[in-house]
């Protein structure tokens, strides 16, 4: 059975197709990845996806239920979480807030006037917990913005995680990051695999290969080819379309 | 974090006595005018500290705040015309009637951006104005004067300047208290957060509209609460309450004692208020000595005058 389902999705920019007719399918459970040369379309399917972008037309159906037309926040509340490219975090705001905020969104209503939000342990100790997940936990009272390039990333990991999400999609999470820093945020995907259904947007073959179930290859807004990490190695269109230019 | 809250305590503390104070000291100065003057700047205070919670937690520049400064102060107008002089029925009334036009008015303006949300709120407050100006029965453009100030259990106890000025104050106090809690509440994490990155508050499952929109309305109903106790001050309810100059100076205010900390505002309402009454005496051009005071107050410190105080942030 399929936790995502996406059927005929489509999104031009004026004459340009971006995402043109796509199918997809995610089984639950799997890691699957979609990799793509830059400007194939990747971000934005994630945005059609996560209901951040408008789609033209097509069917997203997520555990059953059809999400096209729902907002981005009504699909997250229904278990959808994304991360960004472009690292989206609350600069202003405590590392451990940044994650708090996102624990409170889920946690009981935020119509809640007069109490101490600092002082809700149960809201903060999860915050903890998503910021262990990734290494975080030393630095949950700097803020946001003081963090280096690859605790950034990290934190974003962090506020996705935080949102309890059964299918998480991530947009290359190890955007910029190097070294020490990347090999963390493998490791952390790899230890969700399994646990959380996930959708990997990523650049980096090593840890694509390393870390997928599945793979597909989107060029142009079309995935050309799905299977799994050997399949697609040796996919000739494959070999053509994306990893010979590499 | 924590240590810059500790400090505003503190400050606050300090800040709200000296204004308890401040009719003993103008008694014993023999200037009974000075209670006068300073119920004004309460009334402007808790304008200022209501603006605040939406421009500095929530990233709305509203434009057009003096239109609930006349929303207030025509409550009392209306009610008392019709015979109800009541203090609590003025402010019931005025709160009520503050935070519809704020849930009206909100609820477009919230669909814009950036300047254009600073225009549609201006837009609203001159259809405000316009308003009252055509309200005939109220004096049109001249306004009216109020036969005598609100009642309180039926008694006219707030003919006394002094005790207008302490009910101003213990509003002040008690709505800025709310602003704390309201700021420091899941409320107010959310709020501030729209103003910080709507996206990501979105990609975690919030609809910041929502929380803008309330907040507006909170904002709205606290500056119609400063238009009543503004009313009672000059017994007197004109159309000038929400001219277009009065929301360009409440944002004055704010920018001046520094955004988003609720207490910045009280101090630009104050410190903005006694420069107008002092330089307007020393010359007819203070308007030029004040907007370089301004200038040099946003360019040495973002946070206002609470940032020269506190030093740089940490
Ligand atoms: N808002 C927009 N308006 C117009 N064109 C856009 C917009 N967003 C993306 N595009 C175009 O759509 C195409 C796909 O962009 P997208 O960001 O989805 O690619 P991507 O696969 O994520 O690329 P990368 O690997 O560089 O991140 C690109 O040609 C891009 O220029
Ligand atoms: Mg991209």
């Amino acid at each position: 059975m399929s936790l995502l389902s996406v059927r005929g999705l489509r999104k031009s920019y004026g004459a340009l197709k971006v995402t043109d007719d796509l199918d997809l399918e995610v089984a639950e459970g799997e890691l699957h990845a979609i990799i793509g040369p830059n400007g194939a379309g990747k971000s934005t399917l994630i945005a059609q996806l996560s209901g951040q972008a408008r789609s033209d037309g097509g069917s997203v159906r997520f555990a059953g239920a059809e999400m096209m037309g729902k907002p981005m926040p009504a699909r997250v509340r229904a278990g959808m979480s994304r991360s960004f490219q472009i690292t989206s975090i609350l600069p202003a705001f405590t590392v451990l807030d940044n994650v708090a905020v996102a624990v409170q969104a889920r946690d009981g209503s935020s119509f809640r006037f007069l109490r101490s939000v600092a002082r809700e342990a149960r809201l903060n100790e999860q915050a903890m917990q998503a910021l262990a997940q990734v290494g975080l936990q030393d630095r949950a009272d700097l803020r946001a913005g003081s963090l280096s390039h690859g605790e950034k990333r990290a934190l974003e990991l962090a506020i996705a995680l935080a949102t309890r999400p059964r299918l998480l999609l991530l947009d290359e999470p190890l955007a910029g990051t190097s070294g020490a820093e990347a090999e963390r945020l493998v490791e952390v995907m790899a230890a969700l695999k399994g646990r959380v259904t996930l959708v990997l947007i990523e650049h980096d073959m090593d840890a694509v290969f390393a870390l997928a179930d599945r793979i597909s290859v989107l060029v142009y807004g079309r995935i050309v080819a799905t299977g799994t990490p050997d399949q697609v190695r040796a996919d000739p269109k494959v070999r053509a379309a994306y990893l010979g230019d590499g | 974090m924590i240590r810059a809250l500790r400090q505003r305590r503190v400050a606050a503390t300090l800040l709200f006595l000296a204004f308890a104070l401040l009719p003993i000291i103008a008694a014993a100065a023999g200037d009974p005018y000075l209670v006068i003057v300073a119920t004004r700047i309460l009334a402007f205070a808790i304008a200022a500290l209501a603006l605040d919670l939406i421009l500095g937690y929530g990233g709305m520049v509203s434009f057009g705040h003096a239109a609930y400064l006349g929303i207030g102060a025509y409550s009392v107008a209306i009610l008392s015309g019709a015979g109800v002089t009541d203090l609590g029925a003025h402010l019931a009334a005025a709160v009520v009637a503050g935070a519809l036009f704020a849930l009206l008015t909100g609820a477009i303006s919230l669909r814009t951006r950036g300047i254009y949300f600073i225009m549609i709120t201006l837009a609203f407050a001159q259809m405000a104005y316009f308003f009252f100006v055509s309200l005939s029965a109220y004096g049109g453009d001249d306004g009216v004067t109020l036969a005598a100030r609100s009642t309180v259990l039926g008694r006219d106890w707030l003919r006394d300047d002094r005790v207008l000025y302490y009910t101003a104050l213990a509003l002040l106090v008690g709505l800025y208290l709310l602003c704390v809690a309201i700021t420091g509440s899941r409320f107010g994490r959310v709020l501030t957060g729209t103003r910080e990155n709507p996206v990501r508050m979105e990609a975690v499952g919030f609809t910041p509209f929502r929380y803008q929109l309330t907040a507006f309305v909170i904002s709205g109903a606290m500056t119609a609460v400063a238009g009543v106790m503004l009313a009672n001050q000059a017994s007197y309810v004109s159309p000038a309450f929400m001219n277009w100059h009065r929301s360009g100076e409440l944002v004055v205010m704010v920018v001046l004692g520094g955004i988003g900390n609720l207490l910045g505002a009280i101090a630009g309402a104050t410190l903005a208020l006694l420069l107008e009454e002092w330089l307007a005496v020393l010359t007819d051009h203070w308007p030029l000595i004040f907007g370089t005071l301004l200038i040099l107050v946003v360019m040495f410190s973002r946070d206002g005058l609470t940032g020269l105080f506190r030093g740089r942030r940490g």
